[in-house]
């Protein structure tokens, strides 16, 4: 793990910078002083500053993925707040945003004050999102302005979907005051009973119970026109199917105030892939259908989804070397995120680098109300260094996190962040 | 030989193989007939039960199937629910491998569970029943006692009725007769039949007078209670009159027809009572044959070859 702090000056030479706020793309140099950016393109800047060369990679924003979780409080043997620091740094990301599904769940305004204390030791900036109910009990409304003054950027209860619709409005209501999105992980509990993998042809096969869409895409309705009729911020998180696809287009032709993201692996794998039974690929929502994953992608294409965010959920080696049934859902996602986007989106799909960039940096940050005009003087520096030509295959030894579920061992990878600079800490890829 | 390694499914699985696996079934079966049942086969071969959920023809059968063929044999047994806080799957089987067997017989109610195990272990693997997913040494012994009644598999008419949906005996039938060239017709509620069976080369038919008027056997398998439980099935009179194979139904279609059941029975629920016990049903046959199929299987993964094989 090569993570150091930044040099007092430390310039990032001759590099394609890509400004993906004011969309621009220029070739030029990046003086950062004190960990903050003190010049970029044309200036002057002393002579015992640490020059990087960047030639023939790309400048950009530090990514942002508004969904991650590092399990702290509770389960710090499966991620703390600081390895999944390191997790996102390899990854090129500088901020993220913790779901309260931790033990106990973020849901007073004390824990969020202990993220916050825990994250100034962090290297890069970590955001409590809050519990939307108490205990994630989906009954009782938790102290959503009190967590919100102490820093609480949006409110989920995430893992533990909202399944009484008047709660939800409720929760979306009284969110209208503070202006943060409303995160719901949206599966219908009923009709996901038991389900462990999409329900079809393939889940027939296998004998494993299925998780229909259906079971996202009611829930997603109904969450949509809950957000239409109380006018608060709905984030849709991690997408799965083509028909929540549907649901989310058609209202954002009339809603300005809905948001959707979507994850790597959605985009990467299709139902197919279970046949294994490879534990690290059990995930909620469950890895759909190829008509699923292309209709994510062509989603992404058309701007019906706002961003990427990885879900980043890590667990004991013991929690998936087990049978299908009794594995833990979740798979790590930050440190393959850029080398899988890219190439599904980028190569595969036609996405260009500049569109790309955005979907990881200036679209989830102003979904969360965050700064997003990062390349201005006197700005702390968020920067990831990247080359997008890279061909890589990933292995362990890039996993940064404290677990290792990922499903992408052995996979070829197109695109890889180099450098990470953050809170004036500088992260090199080996 | 055989060309796989395990028998973890019949899903893809060599029709020459099956066919080897019921040909030399046969021959085990005329062993069972004799006064002293028993041949030295896999002496030295040892081989674990590792039965997570629990059975009592199944691990008998190949108990029994064990000991005719001399193989040192030792049982596990643990609740689902133990195996869940205590010890975790991988390292009870990496525990029991190290003790130096051979071969593991399992059953377990998660889908998958003997792949994931094979990842875990070098032992050959003998799915024993993973969950809602395949019991393929069932659906071999029920392809054994269709061959032994009609002497071929090949465009016969089966049907299976009932829960299709939560039977891994139904899908190892589905995916082993297909194999073998049968045509097969499901029957059953329609929440009892996934939906999503596109590429099964199976057809489903919810009326079950027009399965029976079509059939040349049916494998009628065990309704659940607990299924009544939750609702899928509105009352037992209700699946009778619908689904039963009754007798009143069988004088009506008044034809041949061979009746299967992989037990243990509900006598007046799926089947009737006089049906069960009518020149029809082989369910006994297929008792007996389960010993023999699962003599085949073990003689023929864990080491024997057929030019050893002393049964004449």
């Amino acid at each position: 793990m090569d993570i150091k702090a930044l040099s007092k000056n430390t310039v990032l030479e001759n590099g394609q910078i890509i400004d993906p706020y004011n969309k621009k793309m220029f070739k030029g140099d990046i003086w950062i002083k004190d960990g903050k950016i003190a010049g970029i393109d044309n200036f002057n800047f002393p002579k015992s500053s640490k020059i990087i060369d960047c030639s023939g990679k790309i400048i950009t924003h530090g990514f942002c993925d508004l969904h991650v979780h590092f399990r702290e409080p509770g389960n710090e043997a499966k991620e703390t707040l600081y390895t999944g620091s390191l997790a996102a740094m390899s990854g090129g990301f500088t901020r993220v945003c913790v779901m309260p599904n931790t033990n106990p769940p973020l849901d007073s305004p004390e824990s969020i004050t202990f993220i916050n204390e825990k994250a100034e030791e962090c290297p890069i900036y970590i955001h409590p999102i809050g519990a939307i109910t108490k205990n994630q009990n989906g009954t009782n409304l938790t102290e959503m302005g009190l967590m919100y003054d102490q820093g609480a950027v949006a409110f989920s209860d995430d893992g533990l979907p909202l399944q009484d619709g008047a709660m939800m409005r409720i929760a979306l209501e009284y969110s209208t005051m503070l202006g943060v999105p409303v995160i719901n992980h949206a599966e219908d509990e009923c009709l996901r009973s038991n389900g462990v993998m999409h329900e079809g042809k393939i889940s027939a096969r296998l004998g494993l119970q299925g998780n229909p869409d259906l079971a996202e895409s009611a829930m997603v309705h109904r969450d949509l026109e809950l957000a239409e009729f109380t006018g608060a911020k709905l984030h849709v998180p991690h997408v799965s199917s083509e028909k929540a696809v549907t649901h989310i287009s058609q209202m954002k032709l009339k809603n300005k105030n809905v948001t959707a993201e979507v994850t790597p692996h959605h985009l990467y794998f299709n139902d197919e892939a279970l046949i294994s039974y490879n534990t690290n690929l059990k995930v909620a929502p469950p890895i759909r259908t190829e008509k699923d994953r292309t209709s994510l992608i062509q989603a992404v294409k058309t701007g019906i989804i706002d961003c990427i965010a990885t879900d980043h959920a890590p667990h004991r080696k013991e929690d998936k070397e087990t049978t299908f049934d009794f594995a833990s859902f979740g798979m790590i996602g930050l440190e393959s995120c850029f080398g899988i986007v890219n190439k599904i989106l980028g190569r595969d799909s036609g996405i260009g680098l500049n569109d790309l960039i955005s979907l990881l940096t200036v679209n989830p940050r102003s979904i969360m109300g965050f700064n997003n005009d990062l390349f201005i003087i006197g700005t702390p520096a968020e920067i990831t260094v990247l080359d997008p030509k890279c061909d890589w295959v990933f292995q362990k030894n890039h996993v940064k996190s404290k677990s290792i579920n990922s499903p992408y061992f052995g996979h070829h990878l197109k695109g890889k962040v180099l450098i990470t600079i953050s809170r004036g800490k500088i992260y090199y890829q080996e | 030989m055989l060309k796989q390694k395990h028998l973890l499914g019949l899903e893809n699985y060599p029709a020459e193989d099956i066919q080897t696996i019921i040909n030399t079934a046969f021959n085990f079966r005329e062993v069972l007939e004799r006064p002293i049942k028993k041949v030295p086969s896999l002496q030295g071969v040892t081989i674990v039960n590792l039965f997570f959920e629990n059975s009592t023809r199944t691990k008998i059968s190949f108990e029994l199937a064990q000991k005719r063929l001399s193989a040192d044999t030792i049982n596990f047994s643990a609740s689902s629910s133990s195996l869940k806080k205590g010890e975790s799957f991988k390292d009870t089987a990496q525990n029991i491998e190290a003790m130096k067997i051979d071969a593991v017989v399992i059953r377990h109610p998660t889908p998958g569970a003997s792949k994931n195990l094979t990842e875990f272990i070098d032992s050959i693997i003998i799915n024993a029943g993973d969950g809602t997913h395949e019991h393929p040494t069932q659906a071999i012994l029920d392809m054994m006692s269709l061959y032994e009644k009609f002497g071929r598999l090949n465009n016969l008419k089966v049907g299976i009725i009932g829960d299709i949906a939560h039977s891994r005996v139904a899908l190892s039938n589905i995916y082993g007769l297909t194999i073998m060239g049968a045509k097969v017709k499901l029957c059953g509620p329609p929440n009892l039949i996934p939906p999503f069976l596109d590429d099964l080369d199976v057809e489903v038919n919810h009326n079950i007078d027009d399965v029976i008027e079509w059939a040349d056997a049916l494998n009628v398998l065990r309704i659940q209670r607990e299924r009544m439980g939750r609702s899928l099935i509105p009352s037992a009179r209700e699946y009778r009159e619908k689904f039963g194979i009754t007798q009143e139904r069988l004088n009506y279609h008044n034809k041949n027809i061979v009746i299967m059941h992989p037990g243990p029975i509900n006598r007046g629920i799926e089947i009737d009572g006089s049906v069960a016990d009518s020149e029809s049903a082989i369910i006994l046959d297929q008792v007996l044959n389960g010993v023999a199929s699962r003599m085949a299987i073990l003689y023929l993964l864990c080491g024997g070859k057929s030019n050893e094989m002393e049964v004449k």
